[in-house]
């Protein structure tokens, strides 16, 4: 084995020069080739206690799938992480890294960490590219089970159960398959093309995929109970946007996320009219929220030509948008005004945006989570002139389920409760992702559809 | 795909079009309403449930050539097959305790009317169904119209079928005449809905009206369709269709409604220059 690399930095992403980006819907990081890649894997210390693996919600093993790719064995990294991860190119681009298994790793201590989720990434795109097999697949066991919703959780239970020779459906209320990876996350940031090559993947591991089927409208939960389904999986996914509750969130040019979103990444209305769903974007966009979903809203209107604002009411550290994020949508030019928040929008006499409302604030005592509390600072209003407003401060859970449900316990707030294993209180019928935790992140949903295929197949021998 | 089983005009601007769609079919309820998209370009459409067959596993849309989209679906024939269709979508109309009704239609409305009058009327109540049309060569459904209710009372804006008005003086002459109705339920375009809704109002007259603004996916996320109802946000896709109508925002559903005008005339000319086979 050759010495470690003791470079103190990652080596970096090659990415799209932002100018150009900032014009276009392509993917902004081209990924390493294999030189770089064999040399980051060099970084890795292999830790015989692997402290990385602990911050990983899947627990893909990170230091033996980096072993092989220090010499060059593409196929073997590829199917060690697929051994625990069935959405490997898509979390190599979408983890939040840095505060997962890089967080944990012993060369951040002193310099920057290994670049795993660069290097999960090498590894599932090259592995697709030579079409190299997925994950394999145990003989039918005559179980069968009903998976709704289509997004991270729904797509990995789904895979989960499939391997384990369980007969598999997943009923999506949507037109294409995918759920958030689809309608959520822009093309520049998880090319559409990549979504699907996963998506067929696990059809060829006999998942099937039903599109445009409405849980709690066409069919109820009790219903997939009594058609044989030995267990039902609920991942439906972040539901009703969050609106602040100001003057003017109706006016024409007020977006929820996402509907700003779906519009571009779903309908691909940024092809209008080529396509047939319109979008209206101003010259000056406000995106108010710090999250990912933020950042992608304002990138995807930056790309449409605006000169783009995001307010955020506490300061760039409480930011919970994953820094490669922040990062990127800085260079392309988004404009950050931190500490602000609207307090109304402004129409003209058309009922069209013309401005939005703000006020200054300043940090006070921390919060019951310990994130200190935003006050408004006296005497600091101002207007912004925007044409466009997009909100992105979350999502409440989709009460369509829950409406034609009456025994599953939920919370207060509409989220679905689940033991630490996703069983939720109605018996066979498991949960996880944004529909019990509220709006989270791709991983952490794909880790919760993990651990209730888990506890499906202990509750199901 | 969903294959279109039959297509008839109507009029010249409305047309039935029955699609399979067994899924939909199964659940289908007077009030609900299903998407559609055409091909893979398409736009996601809303349109409500005017009929269905749960055996057949068909379920009958009307839609009015008024945009690109409902233009191209007009395009489609008997055989051809749509991308998506997808529902039941809203909340039904609640129907229960209904006795003395009057169901108002205006413009297209008059095909979302059709289905809860009927199932009012086929539930025992006594039904007017007061329907309207620009002249009396727009009248559609008159003999299942007829069918489905008690008295059936047609208005044109020209007066050519000899009864010359809108349908909301239809209503006021019952009103004024005295006619105890415990539910109005309108059915049309927003300044119509409006207008009936201003004048049951004072006679305390519940009021249900079908609210139909742009919205994408129809089940919750997008919250495009977003309507203030009694001071609240109400989102027409979950919450709706009909909401009461003395509590909707009518100014503020007008205004959300043109937000896609001149992004509509772009889509129109699109589809002017697909038809002719001209190069834009």
């Amino acid at each position: 084995m050759p010495k470690p690399n003791m470079s103190l930095t990652k080596h970096p992403m090659p990415e799209q020069d932002p100018q150009e980006r900032a014009t276009n819907f392509r993917e902004v990081a081209l990924g390493y080739n294999l030189d770089t890649a064999m040399e980051e894997a060099q970084r890795c210390l292999h830790c015989k206690n692997a402290p990385c693996v602990t911050g990983c919600p899947v627990n893909v093993p990170i230091p033996d799938f980096i072993d092989c790719l220090k010499r060059g064995d593409v196929e073997a990294a590829y199917r060690i992480i697929r051994s625990q991860n069935g959405l490997p190119a898509i979390c190599g681009r979408v983890c939040p890294q840095e505060t997962q298994c890089e967080s944990k790793c012993v060369r951040g201590l002193k310099g920057e960490p290994v670049a795993v989720g660069r290097l999960e990434r090498y590894a599932a795109d090259t592995a697709m590219a030579l079409g190299l097999a997925g994950a394999e697949k145990k003989a039918p066991c005559g179980r069968k089970a009903a998976v709704i919703g289509s997004g991270p959780a729904g797509l990995t239970c789904a895979g989960e159960l499939a391997r384990a020779g369980w007969e598999v459906t997943v009923y999506e209320a949507l037109h294409t398959a995918g759920g958030v990876l689809m309608y959520g996350i822009p093309e520049f940031r998880l090319p559409k093309e990549l979504v699907n090559r996963e998506i067929d993947s696990l059809k060829q591991l006999g998942v099937r995929i039903v599109t445009n089927a409405v849980a709690g409208k066409a069919f109820t939960v009790d219903e997939l109970l009594a058609e044989g389904n030995d267990a039902v999986f609920i991942g439906s996914g972040a539901g009703l946007p969050n609106f602040q509750k100001i003057p003017g969130e109706s006016l024409c040019g007020v977006y929820s996320a996402n509907e700003f979103l779906t519009r571009l990444n779903l309908m691909k209305a940024y092809q209008f009219p080529q396509t047939d769903t319109p979008i209206r974007v101003g010259a000056h966009v406000a995106v108010i929220g710090g999250g990912n979903v933020a950042m992608d809203a304002a990138r995807c209107a930056k790309r449409l030509g605006a000169e783009v604002t995001i307010v955020y009411r506490r300061s760039e550290a409480e930011m919970p948008a994953r820094k490669e994020e922040v990062h990127h949508a800085r260079e392309e030019g988004i404009i950050f005004r931190m500490l602000t928040a609207p307090t109304a929008i402004e129409g003209d006499e058309n009922g069209f945006v013309r401005a939005m409302k703000c006020i200054r604030m300043e940090l006070g005592e921390p919060d019951e989570r310990g994130r200190r509390r935003p006050v408004p600072v006296a005497g600091s209003e101002f207007d912004l002139p925007v044409e466009t407003v997009i909100v992105a401060i979350g999502n409440s859970p989709n009460p369509l389920i829950k409406k034609t449900t009456p025994d599953l316990p939920t919370e207060k707030w509409g989220g679905i409760q689940t033991d630490d294993s996703g069983r939720t209180g109605k018996k066979h019928v498991y949960a996880g992702g944004d529909a019990v935790t509220g709006a989270a992140t791709v991983i952490l949903a794909m880790g919760a559809g993990k651990k209730a295929a888990a506890a499906i197949l202990a509750d199901h021998p | 795909m969903y294959p279109i089983l039959r297509k008839v005009a109507l009029n010249e601007t409305v047309t039935l079009m029955e699609v399979s769609a067994p899924l939909v079919a199964r659940k289908a309820l007077p009030g609900q309403f299903i998407i559609f998209r055409i091909d893979e370009e398409g736009e996601r459409v809303p349109l409500t449930i005017a009929g269905y067959d749960r055996e057949k596993g068909a379920v009958t849309i009307i839609f009015q050539k008024v945009g690109y989209t409902t233009e191209k679906l007009d395009t489609l024939e008997e055989g051809d097959q749509l991308m998506d269709f997808v529902g039941p979508l809203g909340e039904p109309t609640h129907t229960d305790g209904i006795r003395r009704a009057a169901v108002i239609g205006g413009g297209l409305g008059v095909a979302i009317a059709y289905p809860q009058a009927k199932a009012l009327h086929d539930a025992g109540a006594e039904v007017d169904l007061i329907v309207g049309f620009r002249n009396e060569h727009l009248i559609i459904l008159e003999e299942e119209l007829r069918a489905a209710c008690t008295n059936l009372i047609i208005m044109t804006d020209d007066g050519s079928n000899g009864h010359k008005g809108f349908v909301t003086q239809a209503l006021k002459e019952r009103l004024d005449a005295g006619q105890a109705y415990d539910t109005v339920i309108a059915i049309g375009p927003l300044p119509m809905m409006k207008a009936v809704s201003e004048m049951t109002r004072p006679l305390g007259i519940r009021t249900i009206v079908s609210m139909n603004p742009i919205m994408i996916d129809g089940t919750g996320m997008c919250g495009g369709c977003r309507l203030t109802v009694g001071g609240e946000t109400k989102f027409a896709c979950v919450d709706g269709p009909d909401f009461d109508g003395h509590l909707v925002d009518f100014d503020e559903a007008m205004a959300r409604g043109r937000m896609y005008r001149p992004e509509e005339a772009r889509a129109r000319e699109k589809h002017a220059c697909r038809l002719t086979g001209e190069v834009r």
